[in-house]
């Protein structure tokens, strides 16, 4: 176990710094810089700013002041935000979006898999083809679409929920479904087909034969076995949806951190483009991790050490 | 099998139609209302009942607080340093200058109770208010401005707006190392009086000193956290009628009555509070469940609904041109018959009735309508320039492409029209496209890119020609005009003349505003006659706000004054 971690710390470092080399050039190859304005700045001014944020060094310089100052934890000042650390930027957007995404990953969970199960059991019945109806819905209907008609049908029609922030808890429901629409069918579908192979295997049917009750049949023995594609999806899932959705933060008008994936590129704000790269992935490569870790419990035929 | 390939397409088919359905309900809640309107007229009067009944709880006294959206985070609240439109509008409600602008953006005394100018209008003395103070008690003094003026002036601050300072004497040769920051035009001569020296005579000065770049700062407050001290609510200490009580940042910004401001009397709202919902559909959708009492954005795609049945809808002035730039030293758009026969075949007001939808005014030079000189409006006096507001010019702009060597549009090499990625861009231009194309036989392809892949095309003279706009600073015809100047930055267009320089400088440094108005008019004839860019509409300000919110101003340059606003009847 202890060799298996060290040698997948290594991994995830060569990882990360593939990653900051692999934005860094790409952020640099795109035309305009972050003061690039509609109304230009005084050649003085700029001057100033590229010095200030060491934009006249060498590229092969930034880079390298770049990882040393990763590897210390700090992520530079944000270009857009003056005054603002990238540190900063996410710890004030992580919670929001963290938050957010614990309920809908929670939400998934909790409903996705019974849902899967439910469907796989009375395959072909009316509860599949609602659950899988549902579940299609769910998947081909877009998040932006999810929310807006969430927000006209239950705060502006019915007024039951704010349109728009966090002040409360009512507030989160609106914005935690339309996070959670995608995900949650998707989870459904992946849990009802393979439940439905592991269902039809032979040693289902020698369980069943030995006169084992049906609930220790589904949940012991054949929902163990359906529930490790489920648990490969939900790593990365958790990972991309604790760092914030753009689309439906901005929607509800929410402090999360999602924006920052696509406003830093907008306002080439080199800082906060590397930044957030680099915290997502390293959440990514720690979710995936956990799952490998996960895995071996969940199934003993799964060796980490060899 | 049969059956399960029957089921399977049921369900497709079920969720084919809901999709569409709901596409339709979140694309088109217009004729949804009307229907409902029409339909249930009842429902409607009783739900428009429902809501005064709050009234009676509230009769004794109504909440005198106001909830604005305004859209994005603001990136500073630094009048120094603050550029965006938010942080702006932010900053004019909390802080003051040593002039404030009246109904008719016109200088009227703010912290200065009144003002000497010298002869020449180069030199002003201002008399600042005994009782003028900041938000923790301080008095305001000559030294606040003089320091921020100093701090934004110089480099290490690395102020963007920085010119906005250039008027002041030595300005501009300070930011460029040429001269030493104690040489700025600005000195106190005691703690109340400031004495200010120009570069040369500007005839909007005094409108100027009512823009947030040269609002007081406190040394103090900024030394102890340099960095820092304008974004956050605790250490931002302010002047203006209402200071911050709360930044949530990307949540909301807090203001309320600021209870040491010389004039608090005039300052009826004990509350204003600005969200920063970025996205329109929302802040509409917001309006709308009376979550918020008004809003900045309003998506353009609701727009005729709004206007057909919300009385809460309005179009305000706004200073700002939207126009195509040619580059004046390629093919074909070196030629100046091509570039007025490009100009002359477009249907301005077909873009701005049926594209943009937004209530603009088909543009027909590069001073909008809306700025008042010397008794009259810039853009009537100033004519325009054959172009017709309300239909393209086709036989006249045929025959000059015809003249220009290219009948019938035969010859033309391949033209591009660039943009910036943006939906209202794109049909704008699809639409210039197709009358080109209708008009002038001409093929023209459409580019878009990324609006700082854009920005970086334009300033290389990589294109031919493109969209662009510009939004005033100050309600003064100079604002556009001098855009183009041979060192201007945003002039795309790569045509330079000295003659047009002659005339900006020459307005720009005389005093009596008829012959200013005379050199602006001259300016402008030498650049719209030879068809430099191609306008196409002055910007409008499509705003919801609700009738119980009185005594509110919203500027043409896009600035909302809330310091005599009230609710009343809500």
């Amino acid at each position: 176990m202890g060799r298996f971690l060290i040698r997948r710390f290594i991994s995830m470092l060569i990882t990360i710094i593939l990653v900051i080399t692999f934005t860094f050039v790409l952020m640099h190859a795109i035309p305009g810089g972050p003061f690039t304005a509609e109304k230009k700045l005084p050649a003085a001014v700029e001057e100033a700013l590229n010095e200030r944020y060491h934009l006249n060094d060498p590229l092969w310089k930034q880079y390298v002041d770049y990882v040393l100052d990763v590897a210390r934890f700090d992520l530079g000042p944000s270009f857009q935000y003056e005054g603002q650390t990238v540190n900063r930027l996410i710890e004030d957007g992580f919670p929001t979006s963290a938050k957010l995404g614990i309920l809908s990953v929670l939400l998934t969970l909790c409903i996705g898999i019974p849902f899967g199960i439910i469907s796989a059991l009375k395959q072909n019945k009316w509860p599949d083809y609602t659950v899988m109806f549902l579940a299609t819905l769910g998947v081909t209907i877009p998040n932006f679409v999810i929310a807006t008609t969430l927000i006209y049908v239950f705060a502006v029609k019915l007024s039951v929920f704010p349109t728009f922030g966090i002040k409360n808890w009512q507030s989160f429901i609106l914005p935690v479904l339309a996070l959670s629409g995608y995900s949650l069918s998707f989870i459904s579908r992946l849990t009802r087909s393979s439940m439905l192979e592991v269902l039809g295997q032979d040693y289902i049917r020698t369980v069943r034969a030995k006169g084992i009750p049906e609930y220790k049949v589904i949940f012991k023995h054949a929902l163990r076995n359906a529930i490790l594609p489920v648990v490969t999806y939900v790593g990365p899932l958790i990972a991309a949806i604790l760092t914030g959705s753009f689309v439906v933060e901005r929607i509800f008008a929410l402090p999360g951190m999602g924006r920052h994936f696509v406003q830093s590129i907008t306002n080439r704000d080199y800082t906060t483009i590397m930044g957030i790269t680099i915290f997502y992935s390293a959440f990514l490569i720690i979710m995936i991790l956990l799952v490998d870790l996960v895995y071996g419990i969940v199934d003993p035929r799964i060796k980490l050490d060899k | 099998m049969i059956k399960k390939a029957l089921a399977i397409l049921l369900i497709l088919g079920l969720v084919f139609t809901s999709v569409v359905a709901c596409g339709n309900n979140d694309v088109e809640p217009t004729n949804d209302d009307q229907v409902k309107e029409d339909t249930k007229d009842d429902t409607e009067d009783n739900k428009k009942e429902d809501e005064p009944k709050e009234e009676p709880k509230e009769e004794p006294k109504v909440e005198q607080v106001v909830t604005y959206n305004m859209g994005a985070d603001p990136e500073t609240l630094d009048p120094g340093k603050a550029t965006e439109n938010v942080g702006f509008n932010v900053i004019i409600n909390t802080f003051e200058g040593l002039t404030n602008l009246d109904e008719n953006d016109k200088a009227i005394p703010g912290v200065a109770k009144k003002w000497d100018v010298n002869e020449d209008a180069t030199e002003f003395t201002f008399y600042l208010r005994d009782d003028a103070k900041w938000s923790d008690g301080k008095p305001v003094t000559a030294y606040d401005f003089e320091y921020a003026w100093k701090r934004v002036i110089n480099p290490e601050t690395a102020s963007d707006y920085a010119y906005q300072l250039f008027y002041l004497k030595n300005a501009e040769d300070i930011i460029n190392g040429e001269a030493s920051i104690d040489e700025l035009g600005v000195e106190v001569i005691d703690e109340r009086t400031l004495k200010v020296t120009l570069q040369g005579p500007v005839s909007w000065m005094l409108e100027m000193f009512a823009f947030p770049t040269y609002f007081p700062v406190r040394k103090d407050v900024v030394e102890e956290n340099p960095d820092t001290w304008a974004l956050e609510a605790d250490t931002i200490v302010s002047n203006g009628p209402f200071k911050i009580s709360e930044w949530s940042h990307n949540e909301e910004v807090v203001m309320v009555r600021n209870e040491n401001y010389w004039d608090k009397e005039r300052v009826k709202l004990d509350k204003y509070i600005m969200t920063l919902i970025n996205e329109d559909t929302t802040a509409l959708a917001a309006f709308e469940a009376g979550d918020i009492d008004g809003t900045d954005g309003v998506p353009r795609a609701e727009i005729p609904r709004l206007q057909a049945e919300n009385d809460d809808f309005m179009i305000l002035p706004d200073l700002g041109l939207y126009y195509y730039t040619f580059n004046n030293k390629v093919e074909p758009f070196n030629n100046e018959k091509v570039r007025k026969a490009f100009t002359l075949a477009i249907d301005r007001s077909a873009i701005v009735n049926t594209v943009s939808m937004g209530g603009e005014t088909p543009a027909t030079g590069v001073v909008p309508v809306g700025i008042n000189i010397g008794g009259e409006d810039f853009r009537e006096a100033g004519g325009d320039y054959d172009i017709d507001p309300n239909k393209a010019k086709i036989e006249e702009a045929k025959k000059l492409l015809e003249e220009a060597g290219y009948p019938n549009g035969e010859g033309l090499p391949e033209i591009t029209l660039n943009y910036n990625t943006n939906e209202n861009h794109q049909r704008i231009a699809e639409a210039v496209q197709e009358m080109w194309k209708k008009n002038l036989n001409v093929n023209v392809t459409l580019g878009n890119a990324e609006w700082k892949v854009h920005l970086s095309n334009l300033s290389e003279g990589n294109y031919q020609v493109a969209r662009i706009g510009w939004g005033a600073d100050y309600a003064h015809p100079m604002t556009f005009l001098d855009l183009f100047i041979s060192a201007s930055g945003n002039n795309y267009t790569q045509y330079t003349s000295e003659e047009f320089d002659d005339y900006i400088r020459k307005a720009k440094s005389t005093i009596d505003i008829q012959k200013a108005n005379d050199y602006m008019h001259k300016a402008e004839d030498l650049f719209m006659e030879r068809y430099t860019v191609c306008p196409i509409y002055f910007a409008s300000d499509p705003e919801l706000m609700k009738s119980y919110v009185k005594g509110w101003r919203k500027s043409p340059l896009g600035y909302l004054y809330m310091d005599k606003a009230y609710i009343e009847g809500k």
